[in-house]
């Protein structure tokens, strides 16, 4: 049987993150990739928070990184069934380099990082799909892929949101509906002029839309646009539980289609080339979705890891992956120091994420996901908000009323009342 | 894209690499489970389908391998693997 020191399941953000830092310290480390390519299988909304994970790499790491656009202009639009209100924040700081963050397609993103990690020596394997663990004396030493055995002192799993490695090894449950979404979006190919007028956009910079309301039909999610260069990422995320339970039932789909056919988003779409198709699964359990990190001869990381982390206005995963990844390959480095792969000896990864943003943030959050799965903030608070600017944009026959009492009809005691214990209740965020 | 297209059509333009075997198959006498109509509603790529026994159907041809479906309904009903290396989806953009 053929032996590495590392055997890391999953071409993805997590795991090349760790293939390049284990390279650099001059571990072989293996990366075993079931698509045709790193990021074939992978699939992003999607932006990527740069700032958190600039740390972990060399400066200049990221100057040929086939980025889309750097997001510059973010926009938030609450949709009603009649009406859809946007507010649109435009900050000087974010017009100029360094750059927090970018548009990505992860086909690629993740390619190009492949390069990388190959670059500086990793080994990597694609078409090939690890279908278990090798066990020896109750610690993990190896994969099986592709029918042939593969041995190694550790296994780093970064094999994605689903984890079925972890989960024919024991190591996790199958996962529940209320603790997953599922992202779905088109990629619309449109000139880079037209992207740029049609969002008012300097050249080369770039826009982020999320969408709330009444597109979900009452479900726990929104929509999303990202402009890349050449094309827009539309897509939506809606709770698994959500689509499986709320009526009246539509299909996940239906949905997307019905967005994409209100005015306000055929405007952004029209004359665009549709050229892919995508969905992902997210976890969206937050802190407590945290699925194991390590065990002996095995680490976790990335979304295998239930590392991701919703809260509202900004939907993060990518960088707490790319991070995880790196400091998973740091625990390994110490363990290959301490020539000890024992659970004990990885447990410094825990420590590692805990020290770093990717646990700081997850714990800070950790009520985001209760205080967020209202309906109120689907339903109520876009039509709200409708309806008192569409009362004070309009004018009629009438004289019209003052503005204060324009918003005081559509304002009722129970209402100020719902929205302080909705205020109270946001407090732990 | 004035017009609305199928969601035929719309997997269309994904790559597809055909794999021998089918990747989700549902365990036998789990067809008529309440739990799976359900998988109906949640598939991005509209891949169940009730037919009108009320037996649910499905089809991997156009597989986005999100794993939703094996989400919503669990292993009890759905034997769900990922497909062999180098088959299924190969997103060009994702």
């Amino acid at each position: 049987m053929e032996k590495f020191d590392v055997v890391i399941v999953g071409a993805g953000l997590a795991g090349l993150a760790a293939a390049y830092t284990l390279a650099k310290d001059g571990i072989e480390a293996l990366v075993i990739e079931r698509g045709d390519y790193p990021g074939a299988k992978n699939v992003t909304g999607g932006r990527l928070y740069l700032n958190p994970v600039r740390q972990y790499f060399p400066a200049d790491f990221w100057d040929n990184a086939p980025f889309e656009r750097p997001v510059t202009t973010e926009i938030v639009t609450m949709m009603t069934q009649e009406n859809a209100a946007s507010m649109r924040f435009q900050a000087l700081e974010f017009n100029n380099p360094p750059y927090q963050s970018y548009s990505v397609q992860r086909s690629k993103f993740d390619r190009w990082f492949g390069n990388q990690a190959a670059g500086a020596g990793a080994m990597l394997v694609s078409k090939s799909r690890v279908d278990d663990l090798i066990w020896e004396n109750g610690k993990v030493a190896g994969v099986i892929a592709g029918g042939e055995e593969l041995g190694a002192n550790v296994v780093l799993a970064c094999d994605g949101v689903l984890s079925l490695v972890a989960e024919k090894a024991k190591l996790r449950e199958p996962g529940k509906p209320e603790d997953f979404a599922v992202g779905f979006k088109e990629i619309i190919e449109l000139p880079e002029k037209t992207i740029e007028d049609r969002f008012n956009l300097l050249p080369g910079q770039g826009a982020a839309q999320l969408f709330m309301g009444s597109l979900t039909q009452g479900r726990f999610g929104g929509g999303f646009l990202y402009t890349n260069k050449t094309s827009l990422s539309l897509g939506m995320v809606v709770s698994i539980r959500d689509l499986m339970e709320k009526q009246p039932p539509i299909e996940a789909p239906v949905l997307l289609e019905e967005f994409k056919q209100r005015p306000e988003v055929a405007a952004l779409i029209g004359d665009g080339e549709l050229a892919e198709y995508s969905a992902h699964v997210i976890p969206e359990a937050g802190y407590k979705g945290i699925g194991r990190l390590y065990g002996d001869g095995i680490l976790f990381a990335g979304d295998a890891a239930g590392l991701s982390l919703n809260i509202g206005l900004t939907v993060r995963g990518m960088e707490f992956a790319i991070a995880s990844g790196v400091l998973a390959a740091r625990a390994i480095k110490q363990a290959f120091d301490r020539n000890d792969y024992s659970a004990a000896s990885l447990s410094v990864y825990q420590q590692l994420l805990q020290n770093s943003f990717v646990l700081k943030d997850m714990q800070t959050f950790k009520e985001a996901p209760h205080v967020l799965d209202n309906p109120r903030f689907f339903t109520y608070y876009p039509e709200l908000m409708g309806n008192i600017l569409k009362d004070l944009y309009s004018f009629g026959q009438e004289p019209k009323e003052g503005l204060v009492r324009t918003v005081r009809n559509r304002l009722s005691f129970s209402d100020i009342t719902g929205i302080l214990k909705d205020a109270w209740g946001g407090r732990k965020i | 894209m004035s017009r609305s297209i199928s969601l035929k059509e719309k997997l269309g333009f994904n790559v597809f690499k055909h794999s021998a075997e089918s990747h989700i198959r549902i365990i036998p006498g789990a067809e008529k489970n309440e739990r799976l109509k359900l998988a109906v509603y949640v598939c991005p790529a509209g891949l169940y389908s009730l037919n009108e026994n009320g037996d649910v159907t499905v089809t991997v041809d156009g597989c986005l391998e999100c794993g939703t479906c094996r989400i919503a309904c669990g292993p009890e009903i759905l034997d769900w693997y990922y497909p062999d290396g180098g088959t299924g989806v190969q997103f060009r953009f994702g």
